[in-house]
């Protein structure tokens, strides 16, 4: 038993959740084993400092920093499109008028098309979804992982599900 | 169909998501027993909620990937990856995740005295040989290498020009170590890659290091109030050679 065991039983309990964002937020399988390997030589370094209060929340921190880095120098090599920051003027409807974005939504499920609408999304918008929905994690710790206020993570959350809604409202047959 | 915002859109969420302490949710239930636009944002949320977890893909981390990592951290005495040894620096370039497994291989089977921060160096000199890590500054010019520094630490590091001994400079990286920022300087020899570490000395010197550690040679010297340390596959011979050519420049 040495320090790396203790690291070990801090971080290996949350190694699907730290490859499952990993995995969101790169689109790409080997890209997230590399990021999770990278994350987690970095936790260790960190270890020694952290201070043993939701390790989930510290480890996927590190995980989505070594992830936008890996984005960061794909971008270098070709242009990746990034989303506008928030709009102004209160939040609009979910659902658009007109449309039935709901059925549209279920019959997205069975086309089994809704990873593909969920990739499409700007990548802070998926990641904020895929923390709050597949994580199941509080605002507050979305918050702390993306480094933004609480405020953000809930414009986000808004703004994700609106676009998954709408997207899915697209895919509908006419 | 289209109603007017009723501005409780966010507050909505925050109780769809259970995020409203019992007064909010008292004081927001009376709003929503009115409200249509409420009703359908509700609807709306819980159909995505419904999507995302039925449907969504969960990517649950690959068994080899688990497997890797619990014996690279659980085991007590893991082999040492001899094939780490004395690569040429373009190739460990492209080794990638092996040169990481590595490190952490080096964590797991260094002694307690000064461990913590050789095997940190090491750690980091292994990382940096992934591609695209090794500087952030590029530049064989030390009046480009450290003005850069400024600003970014609370001490100037020494930057000496030693391509005329054989060390020419390949570039500059803020790194962090123990929790402070430090600096490194990336140095070439041959094929071999010599990463500088600098940070002002502590309360009390330290005393000189060297040690090998799987491979990678460390060597610790102080000189003007500052701690250097040089991490290299070179052999411990030729790093002191360096540290000698180091400290005669200017």
């Amino acid at each position: 038993m040495g320090p790396n065991s203790a690291f070990a039983a801090v971080a290996l309990p949350h190694l699907d959740a730290a490859h499952n964002l990993a995995r969101w937020l790169t689109g790409s399988a080997e890209e997230a084993e590399d990021v999770v390997q990278e994350a987690m030589v970095r936790a260790l370094t960190y270890f020694p400092g952290f201070r043993g209060d939701n390790a989930r929340a510290w480890i996927l921190q590190i995980v989505r920093n070594a992830a936008y880095a890996a984005l960061k120098a794909r971008a270098q090599r070709k242009a990746v499109p990034l989303a506008e920051d928030a709009e102004d003027g209160g939040a609009p409807p979910l659902a658009d008028p007109g449309d039935d974005p709901e059925r549209a939504l279920i019959r997205t499920r069975e086309r089994k098309r809704l990873d593909t609408l969920l990739d499409r999304l700007p990548v802070e918008l998926r990641e904020a979804l895929v923390l709050r929905e597949l994580e199941e994690m509080s605002y507050r710790d979305i918050a702390r992982v993306t480094g933004t206020p609480i405020g953000t993570v809930m414009s986000r959350l808004w703004r994700a599900r609106r676009m998954l809604l709408r997207a899915a409202g697209k895919g509908m047959a006419p | 169909m289209s109603d007017p915002d009723c501005g409780q859109a966010m507050l909505l969420q925050a109780e769809f998501d259970g995020e409203l302490d019992a007064a909010q949710s008292v004081a927001l239930a009376a709003h929503r027993e009115t409200c249509a636009r409420c009703r359908e944002d509700w609807a709306a949320l819980a159909a995505t909620r419904a999507a995302l977890t039925a449907d969504a893909t969960y990517h649950a981390a690959p068994a080899a990937l688990r497997r890797s990592l619990e014996a690279r951290l659980g085991a007590a005495s893991p082999p040492t990856p001899r094939r780490a040894w004395r690569l040429p620096w373009r190739e460990l370039a492209s080794f990638g995740v092996g040169a990481a497994l590595a490190a952490s291989l080096v964590l797991a089977v260094r002694p307690a005295n000064d461990g913590g921060v050789v095997a940190a160096l090491v750690d980091d000199h292994v990382r940096s040989l992934q591609p695209g890590h090794l500087t952030d500054v590029i530049s064989t010019d030390r009046h480009t290498v450290k003005p850069w520094f400024d600003g970014k630490l609370d001490f100037a590091p020494p930057v000496k020009d030693l391509a005329a001994q054989g060390y020419p400079l390949v570039g500059g990286r803020l790194d962090y170590l123990g929790g402070r920022p430090v600096a490194a300087l990336a140095y070439q020899h041959g094929k071999h890659p010599i990463n500088l570490f600098i940070w002002p000395e502590r309360a009390g010197a330290e005393a000189p290091v060297d040690t090998a550690r799987n491979g990678y040679n460390v060597l610790h010297w102080s000189a003007d109030g500052m701690s250097l340390w040089a991490v290299s596959d070179l052999e411990q011979d030729e790093l002191a050679e360096f540290e000698r050519d180091w400290r005669a420049a200017p």
